[in-house]
């Protein structure tokens, strides 16, 4: 999905209402994903990423679509994210972050876990 | 060895059996020998859009059964060198016939004739297994709507399912004035939502419904825009390159140039 193809649309109309539904309904229709499922998805994947990078979450979007398989004999569903990007984050601190990772590892305590969430959200 | 496609689409109205109708004549207006098999069974329709309606002798349950020859069972149309219709049977329905007897019969069939086209039933059931059964290709008929589109979608999985390869979209009644206010979805949307590759798009045409009223193929008519979208999609079945139509709906200098009376090119 092309992001002048979004804005164009965005302005028009019954068209890509059009489009829009069908995106959504044939999420549920194509390989059983259903829309609550496919929403944890993009809540947990916006989690790791924004750990990274800042991005922006209005118009961060996830879907399955299909696309052509490596050898181009089939066609595969596959999962598209679309996540805009509106910073990327200091160095230093996406530095600290992956400091962090193995000693979670060790520790494997769910508390910490969380705390260090929290102190993610805190930093946007 | 000819080559068997079946030209399908999940939802019904959207212009299968014309579709059929039309690449078939077109294919034969190329020279080539082609079959066309009416799998709607009880509902058969082909005949009467390519006006054969008043030859049908024997009809495509007579041949799975063996009631008469395969030949016997063949309408030639005598418009179109090379062009043969197998009509459905109006009084069975869609179990009188199997997927393997439709495979052992487009088997047989595509020894004889270079193209064996079969005009899918709507619906996932029975009527579509066994259209589907002996095909080697697909197209899959839809309209720029939710519902045609939504059914396009299930049915291309269909098709996957049954190891039937890459098919063909044909978009089918495009209105260009609808697009291009934005109350229609656009070919790109389209096929941004369904992800496979496109055959031929077919305007709105009024010329579709009068062809089909005296039963003759919109394909044969050179004034026709759905014509020559039907000549278009022909050409790319046999391998040739033909660019996608533009459809222009008319721009606002061509209405006041209609208008004061100017000739628009």
């Amino acid at each position: 999905m092309d992001f002048f193809g979004l804005f164009k649309n965005r302005k028009k109309g019954s068209g890509s209402a059009a489009k829009e539904r069908l995106q959504f309904v044939l999420v549920h229709d194509r390989a059983g994903v259903s829309p609550e499922l496919l929403d944890r998805l993009k809540e947990e994947l916006m989690q790791v990423i924004s750990k990274y990078i800042e991005i922006d979450q209005n118009e961060f979007d996830v879907q399955v679509t299909r696309t052509k398989s490596e050898d181009g004999e089939r066609i595969v569903p596959a999962l598209v994210a679309n996540i805009p990007i509106s910073k990327m984050k200091d160095p230093s601190q996406v530095d600290s972050s992956k400091e962090e990772k193995p000693q979670e590892d060790k520790n494997e305590e769910p508390k910490a876990e969380d705390a260090k969430t929290e102190d993610d959200k805190k930093d946007e | 060895m000819g080559e068997v496609i079946v030209i399908t689409s999940g939802k019904g109205g959207v212009g299968k059996t014309t579709t059929t109708a039309n690449i078939g004549a077109g294919l034969a207006l190329k020279n080539k020998s082609v079959v066309m098999i009416d799998a709607d069974i009880g509902l058969r329709n082909l005949d009467v859009v390519m006006g054969l309606e008043n030859r049908i002798v024997y009809d495509l349950v007579d041949v799975v059964e063996g009631r008469c020859r395969t030949k016997q069972a063949l309408i030639k149309d005598k418009r179109y060198d090379g062009l043969c219709i197998i009509p459905a049977a109006q009084t069975r329905d869609k179990n009188a016939v199997t997927p393997e007897q439709m495979k052992k019969l487009t088997e047989e069939l595509k020894e004889e004739f270079d193209y064996v086209l079969i005009d899918c039933p709507a619906g996932i059931e029975q009527g579509f297994k066994n259209a589907v059964a002996g095909a080697d290709k697909a197209l899959v008929v839809t309209t720029p709507e939710v519902s045609a589109v939504r059914d396009a979608d299930r049915i291309i999985g269909l098709l996957e399912a049954n190891e039937i390869k890459d098919p063909q979209l044909i978009i089918n009644r495009i209105r260009p004035q609808m697009i291009k206010k934005g109350d229609m979805m656009n070919v790109d949307d389209i096929i941004d939502i369904l992800a496979v590759g496109l055959i031929g798009i077919v305007p709105d045409d009024e010329n579709i419904i009068i062809t089909t009223n005296r039963g003759e193929p919109a394909v044969a008519d050179e004034r026709s825009k759905a014509g020559q979208a039907y000549r278009n999609i022909t050409a790319r079945i046999t391998g040739e390159k033909v660019p996608i139509m533009e459809l222009e709906a008319p721009g606002f200098l061509s209405k006041v140039k209609k208008f004061f009376g100017v000739k628009a090119d």
